[in-house]
């Protein structure tokens, strides 16, 4: 037993001390005070008293919550026919080789491709460039939400085909050819038995993709011109320009728990109530 | 439908996504051998101006070099740490073992902004803010996890008689890590470090709020971005860019590869 301690001790000591504590620290920093630009170590419901009669706080945080709800859905919606195709209808070596590209860019500056989206869909951008050569006229795209979602697909939408098609690989493929054979069409055969079986992985997918849209600083400050602020804009504002650190671990807190919320509830919702009946 | 064009239809839609997901990395590319000073159509003319200008820039190369100490250090720290715990799953079951695995795995789930701003209040509390060895405790939290599922994964594909019958030849312990687990391990533990690597390469929301002066590159980066467009950018986009692409590249061909010979 000894050695099971020196082995697993060493990360759980490090995550600890620099990820349970710094978190439990950010909790309890939502009950301190600010005096005279210094914190002090109170126990105060003044922060949340605060925040939360703020309407301005309500309106971020439904906004965040939309966008990032909006992300997720429409992010699994085109990914799915690009998962399906990979899963079903191609050689393994194309999937493979797929996959491959799929992964790299999922750990390659994400900064510096949203930056890359704005010179592609600024005011005289490659698109709008594009768009006046043809003799049509130029369409805002920088500083809209529609970029704000580009930028959040940017980053998510390797990871959300990837997890589906982790979830389509684990599908029976006799319970497809069964459907078949049964007369049923490729749509209501994709309807009635791939996305039942596939629901682990497309549920995870879509909820990974919330979970990176929702803490996002970059795609809504950088594409969205952070005039619709989310709540990651928020905390960023609370401490740049009031060094509001108290109220700053409060936003982010009301995200922790949003995305715990979020977590255990796509975890119910894949794994919980494994439906028996595939005749729907 | 005829069936090739249903063939051709579902091959378009995958080259689409493949389209979308490398059109702002070839754009980036791209625009960085533009001579023009703003990056729009039509293209000016190829120029290496703006590589040029990254590299006579002193801030830029303390940023890389400030990267690059933190990044070595975050893969060999966060790698070893991947590697305890991995084995330490392998061989080990106990009935706290989900509680363990959710806190060590957790923290790249947390979003980067929220864990920048925790650790800063909790770094500069012990003497650790604003500078590069926060920097570097903040990464090896968020990149470790990578390293742990790189190693268990191949660790899982071993058979554990090995380990058992090392020490029934009278191997200790010790000699059964350094001389089963640790040569069967070796192309993950690589692996292990290449990404890590590239994860802390990459990081700038964390290391936005822990580094102070001693910025690293990406949030050189962020505050480039945050003034004036000029297509230095481009060009350290670019570096950046091929630096992770090759360190990830090679760590995947690596897992391909082994995986292969192993079967």
């Amino acid at each position: 037993m000894k050695a099971a301690i020196i082995w697993g001790m060493p990360l759980l000591v490090w995550q600890c001390l620099f990820f349970v504590v710094p978190l439990g620290l950010l909790v309890a920093m939502t009950f301190w005070s600010v005096r005279n630009f210094r914190l002090s170590p109170d126990l105060t419901l003044r922060n949340w008293n605060h925040l939360l009669s703020e309407s301005y706080f309500y309106v971020t945080y439904f906004r965040t919550l939309s966008y990032s709800v909006i992300a997720s859905v429409v992010g699994s919606a085109f990914a799915f026919p690009c998962s399906y195709v990979l899963a079903y209808n191609v050689r393994p070596s194309t999937r493979r080789l797929v996959t491959f590209l799929l992964i790299t860019p999922f750990f390659t500056s994400y900064l510096v491709r949203a930056y890359s989206w704005q010179i592609i869909l600024s005011d005289n951008g490659l698109v709008n460039g594009l768009l006046s050569s043809l003799g049509m006229g130029r369409v805002p795209m920088l500083n809209t939400p529609i970029a704000t979602m580009i930028g959040y697909l940017t980053l998510f939408f390797p990871l959300i085909i990837l997890l589906q098609l982790v979830g389509l690989s684990a599908v029976d493929r006799d319970l497809i050819g069964a459907a078949h054979n049964l007369g049923a069409g490729p749509l209501r055969t994709i309807v009635k038995v791939v996305i039942p079986s596939a629901k682990v992985g497309l549920i995870l997918a879509a909820t990974f993709a919330f979970i990176f849209a929702f803490g996002d600083f970059v795609s809504p400050a950088q594409l969205g011109g952070g005039k619709a602020p989310t709540l990651s804009i928020l905390i960023i504002d609370t401490v740049k320009s009031a060094s509001n650190w108290p109220m700053a671990s409060a936003i982010a807190l009301t995200m922790i728990v949003t995305l715990m919320v979020v977590m255990f509830g796509a975890l119910g919702a894949a794994y919980g109530t494994q439906r028996t009946d595939r005749h729907g | 439908m005829d069936e090739r064009v249903t063939v051709l239809i579902q091959r378009g839609y995958v080259i689409l996504c493949l389209g979308f997901i490398f059109c702002p990395i070839l754009t980036l590319i791209a625009f960085s051998f533009n001579v023009d000073r703003f990056p729009s159509l039509p293209w000016k003319g190829f120029s290496l101006t703006w590589y040029s200008a990254v590299f006579e820039d002193p801030t830029i190369l303390d940023a890389f070099r400030n990267t690059l100490i933190v990044g070595a250090g975050v893969a060999i720290v966060s790698t070893f740490l991947g590697f305890t715990a991995a084995y330490f799953d392998f061989r080990w079951n106990f009935p706290w073992k989900k509680l363990y695995l959710a806190i060590v795995v957790l923290p790249p789930t947390i979003p980067f902004l929220i864990l920048g701003l925790a650790l800063l209040l909790f770094l500069s509390r012990i003497g650790l803010g604003s500078s590069l060895t926060g920097v570097f405790v903040s990464h090896v939290v968020i990149c470790t996890p990578f390293a742990l599922a790189i190693t268990r994964m191949r660790l899982a594909e071993m058979d554990k008689g090995l380990e058992e019958a090392a020490w029934n030849l009278g191997a200790s312990e010790w000699r059964g890590v350094l001389e089963v687990i640790l040569p069967f391990a070796a192309p993950a533990i690589l692996a292990s470090a290449l990404v890590t690597m590239a994860v802390s390469f990459d990081e700038f929301m964390i290391a936005w709020f822990v580094s102070g002066l001693d910025q690293t590159l990406p949030v050189k980066i962020l505050l480039l971005l945050q003034g004036q467009v000029s297509p230095r950018i481009n060009a350290i986009g670019t570096i950046v860019f091929l630096i992770s692409f090759t360190l990830v590249a090679i760590a995947q061909i690596v897992i391909f590869l082994t995986r292969r010979i192993t079967e």
